[in-house]
């Protein structure tokens, strides 16, 4: 019990840092603090997406960065010709995301374990080939967006501090939805799934389309987070979607503790004020994030939300 | 005439290329059960010890052939410091700790040999070319390329199906538990394996070398293209592997060679112009996407007996 | 005699050279207890999974109340009222017992793509959890997590798992396998009871068990049925006492 109630406390801290934290940024004049904070809340949107399909549902995708980019690139084509409405380009973006998901998981799922996360790695790349190739929109060097999405007059996204609590109330959003599906009759069928695929089947779930219909909800989720990524950056390139991006959220995910509620945003917060932290002590500071990744994996089972379980027990 | 030859040869050339490095990824699968994502970096890291090699000897062959051994003992030196802790494992575990050495490469590349690439200039007398058929000439460097990768996978046939070693690498591949039971270091096996494996890769990238720049980075994507070579010829197979990567090797050149003429005869200059490359560099996954639709557990996979 | 709830006919699966199920026919009457019985490597297990749909037939044919199921997926055989145990305990491990034998229950109960009430406060479910974990014993267990149970008791929720989902037939492989005594007379105990409200087909290697329980035996040796009949006459049978001479002193010894 009283392992349960740490977590809590750090989880409870840490989202009143979040909700306070435009409030910090004011009085101190610190802006930049809001500007990766706002980056830091969208990748935790993304990496709590991820961990639906990942952490409860037992599907290692290694390709979510991809939807990163089908929802950028939804806000920034429609942006370039002339759609700045933001009530058609968010929905676009889902829908898109959605539908790339439904693809890529039907072909995806008819295999598991190592090939699923190879295969789902490979389409993601394609969809990172085929934005290099849109050579109307950017190409390589990717596409600018000079108006943020426009959800005339209703809220400004061009106003750091409400774009910030956009992000955050989307992330809380999300996170508030994967807690009703995942205790909800479908995520209790997707969580069987995940432990024991024979054993669901053998009492009359057809296995497949539940994972598939998890997979696309996920990555629909995933497309919100790119919407508003390409927002915050006013720029969306093919290297939102490079596989690395992909490995990143993983990351987040692990770090954070697969299957916990606010595990992935814990490992989105940690994770990229490391980055951000080493990167202002080294240019070199992936020498050190490498090893660190490692050692992570190999003493430290369930991320962070599992240590301070333990720790709250030990 | 003369380009759909010469475009053929350079698919070849490619597709063996990209079978070293898959042969070694789906060895190291099938027999450790280990996802290594670094196996690009160790494609990386022949291509930059070679370029370095042959700086400091003078000489293309000395720094390829030092260079072969370099990757050897970093492979070696990697799995014993590293990823033995990792067999046993959950995949994902694998793909992360993995993932970190990836970054950890590329930046110590980064510190070592700086953010800008190196040339690996090739010696006069691999440059010329030489006449294939009546009035076609080829590079003897590529020709050469695709005489070394047939040999090395004409070795490593006849290692695997002919040698004892090779017997227990194909048990272990088939079988993990069975090697346990023959009472073989299996620790000095998954060593000498995962060395072969890095050897491999890093005889692809010191090979690719002179072809491409020597850039951080270069063992990613095709990385990726080992892994669809992989899903397609069936894990832990290297007949597979080799099909599957002279056929990508095959589509993904010809693709791009061709597809644009071919999509002017069907649609405007314009449109054409725009979706070519899009669509030539999407080939190689649409092609993956069929054989997962026909044959989800690849077309040669290893149990299939 | 009516139409049986369980028909297989001249069922066929090869494996390689090896026929594993050789034109196995055989039939299970509403409300029997069918036991199958043979030394190791009968090719019962692969019976079992082709009368479940995890493994295709190459020839035969299996119907339930008439309807022909040979080529339906496992769950949707499930779906029909046909419900399995497994042979080494097949459990979602990192769920309680309740949720293990609820989903089994919201498996047959509506459909499953609900993604907002919470699952765990439908009433009719856990109840229907509930009264399965009653009826092998094990309520006062619900709440545990399964990794934490014992194998005993994890045998037993298996086969609350398989009557949650209400079924017509029940196929028990090898409930008893891993037991130890007191735990196997429980078992036998309890399989006494239920037969009592559905038809049951088991394969058991606890020949004590199959004697006290059967009302037919069907006897598989290397794939082919070589004896099916009453206990008595399976125990007189010459063919039977030669593939089981290992085991004889078993079955003539009982009873």
């Amino acid at each position: 019990m009283k392992g349960l109630s740490v977590s809590k406390a750090v989880t409870a801290l840490m989202l009143a840092g979040l909700v306070l934290l435009p409030l910090y940024s004011q009085l101190s004049g610190n802006i930049f603090i809001l500007t990766l904070f706002t980056r830091i809340i969208i990748l935790a949107l993304a990496a709590a997406s991820l961990n639906l399909i990942m952490g409860f549902g037992g599907m290692m995708s290694f390709g979510h960065a991809a939807y990163l980019g089908i929802g950028g690139y939804a806000v920034g084509m429609l942006a370039q010709e002339g759609v700045g409405s933001g009530f058609i380009q968010f929905p676009v973006a889902l829908a898109a995301s959605a539908i790339y998901a439904l693809v890529i998981g039907a072909l995806s799922l008819r295999t598991r374990g190592v090939y699923f996360i190879m295969i789902t790695l490979a389409f993601a790349q394609m969809a990172y080939y085929v934005a290099s190739g849109l050579a109307r929109y950017g190409g390589d060097d990717g596409l600018t967006i000079y108006n943020r999405s426009d959800f005339s007059g209703l809220i400004n996204l061009g106003n750091r501090v409400q774009f910030y609590y956009l992000c955050l109330a989307c992330l809380f959003g999300v996170i508030f939805l994967i807690w009703r599906i995942v205790n909800s009759r479908f995520g209790l069928v997707v969580q069987g799934l995940r432990s024991n695929e024979q054993r669901m089947q053998a009492i009359g779930f057809p296995a497949k389309r539940y994972q598939l219909v998890c997979f696309v909800i996920s990555g629909t989720m995933c497309g919100l987070a790119g919407a508003l990524l390409a927002n915050n950056t006013d720029f969306v390139s093919p290297a939102v979607m490079y596989w690395t991006r992909s490995g990143d959220l993983m990351v987040m995910v692990i770090l954070g503790g697969m299957g916990t509620l606010f595990g992935p945003v814990m490992g989105a917060v940690v994770f990229l004020l490391l980055e951000e932290f080493l990167s202002q002590i080294t240019e070199y500071w992936a020498l050190i994030m490498g090893p660190l990744l490692l050692l992570i994996v190999l003493f430290g089972r369930g991320g962070i939300m599992g240590v301070l379980g333990r720790a709250g027990r030990g | 005439m003369l380009l759909v030859v010469e475009q053929f040869l350079n698919g070849l050339q490619f597709g063996l290329l990209l079978f070293l490095l898959a042969a070694g990824l789906t060895l190291v699968f099938g027999i450790m059960d280990l996802v290594n994502l670094a196996h690009g970096s160790l494609y990386m890291m022949g291509a930059y010890f070679a370029a370095t090699f042959a700086a400091w000897t003078g000489s293309f062959l000395a720094g390829a052939l030092m260079a072969l051994g370099a990757t050897l003992v970093l492979g070696i030196v990697l799995e014993v410091s590293a990823l033995r802790h990792l067999y046993g494992r959950d995949h994902l575990d694998h793909v992360l700790a993995t993932f970190g050495l990836i970054l950890f490469f590329n930046e110590a590349v980064r510190l070592i040999w700086g953010p800008a690439g190196l040339a690996l200039p090739l010696p006069a007398w691999l440059t010329v070319p030489v006449p294939i058929l009546p009035g076609i000439h080829y590079p003897a460097y590529r020709l050469a390329i695709i005489a070394v990768a047939l040999l090395v996978a004409l070795l490593l046939y006849l290692g695997v199906m002919r040698t004892r070693i090779g017997m227990l690498i194909r048990a272990g591949a088939s079988n993990r538990e069975m090697i346990g039971a023959l009472g073989i270091n299996i620790k000095l096996l998954y060593t000498l394996v995962f060395g072969l494996g890095a050897a491999l890769a890093g005889l692809a990238g010191l090979m690719q070398a002179p072809i491409l720049t020597v850039q951080i980075g270069m063992g990613e994507n095709i990385l990726i293209l080992a892994f669809v070579i992989i899903v397609i010829g069936g894990i832990g197979s290297i007949r597979g592997a080799f099909l599957a990567a002279i056929f990508v090797g095959m589509i993904d050149t010809l693709g791009r060679a061709f597809l644009p003429n071919l999509l002017r005869q069907v649609l405007s200059g314009a449109a054409a112009s725009t979706a070519a490359p899009a669509l030539s560099s999407m080939l190689i996954y649409l092609l993956m996407a069929i054989v997962l639709v026909v044959r989800p557990e690849g077309l040669f996979p290893a149990n299939r007996r | 005699m009516a139409e049986p709830l369980l028909r297989v006919e001249k069922l066929v699966r090869r494996f390689g050279g090896i026929i594993a199920t050789d034109n196995v026919s055989l039939d299970v009457a509403s409300g029997e207890l069918h036991a199958i019985i043979g030394p190791n490597g009968a090719g019962k297990t692969t019976l079992i999974s082709q009368l479940t749909g995890h493994l295709a037939p190459h020839s035969g044919s299996v119907s339930l109340a008439g309807r022909d199921i040979t080529y339906l997926p496992a769950y949707r055989r499930c779906a029909l009222g046909l419900a399995r145990s497994f042979q080494i305990t097949s459990l979602l491990l990192d769920f309680t017992a309740a949720d293990n034998v609820a989903l089994a229950a919201q498996a047959h109960a509506g459909t499953s793509f609900r993604f907002f009430a919470n699952a765990r406060k439908e009433k009719g479910l856990r109840d229907a959890a509930h009264a399965a974990l009653d009826r092998v014993g094990l309520l006062h267990r619900a709440d545990v997590v399964v990794s934490r149970l014992s194998h005993g008791e994890r045998r037993q929720i298996e086969l609350a798992v398989a009557l949650a989902s209400k079924p017509k037939l029940l196929l028990l492989d090898e409930p008893m396998a891993g037991l130890g005594v007191t735990e196997s007379q429980r078992m036998v105990q309890l399989l006494q009871e239920l037969r009592k409200e559905v038809s049951i087909v088991l394969v058991e290697h606890d020949m004590p068990a199959v004697f006290a329980l059967a009302d037919r035996i069907t006897v598989l040796v290397y794939g082919r049925v070589i004896a099916s009949g009453d206990p008595a006459a399976i125990r007189a049978n010459e063919d039977v006492k030669r593939a089981y001479l290992g085991d004889q002193h078993v079955v003539t010894h009982h009873g």
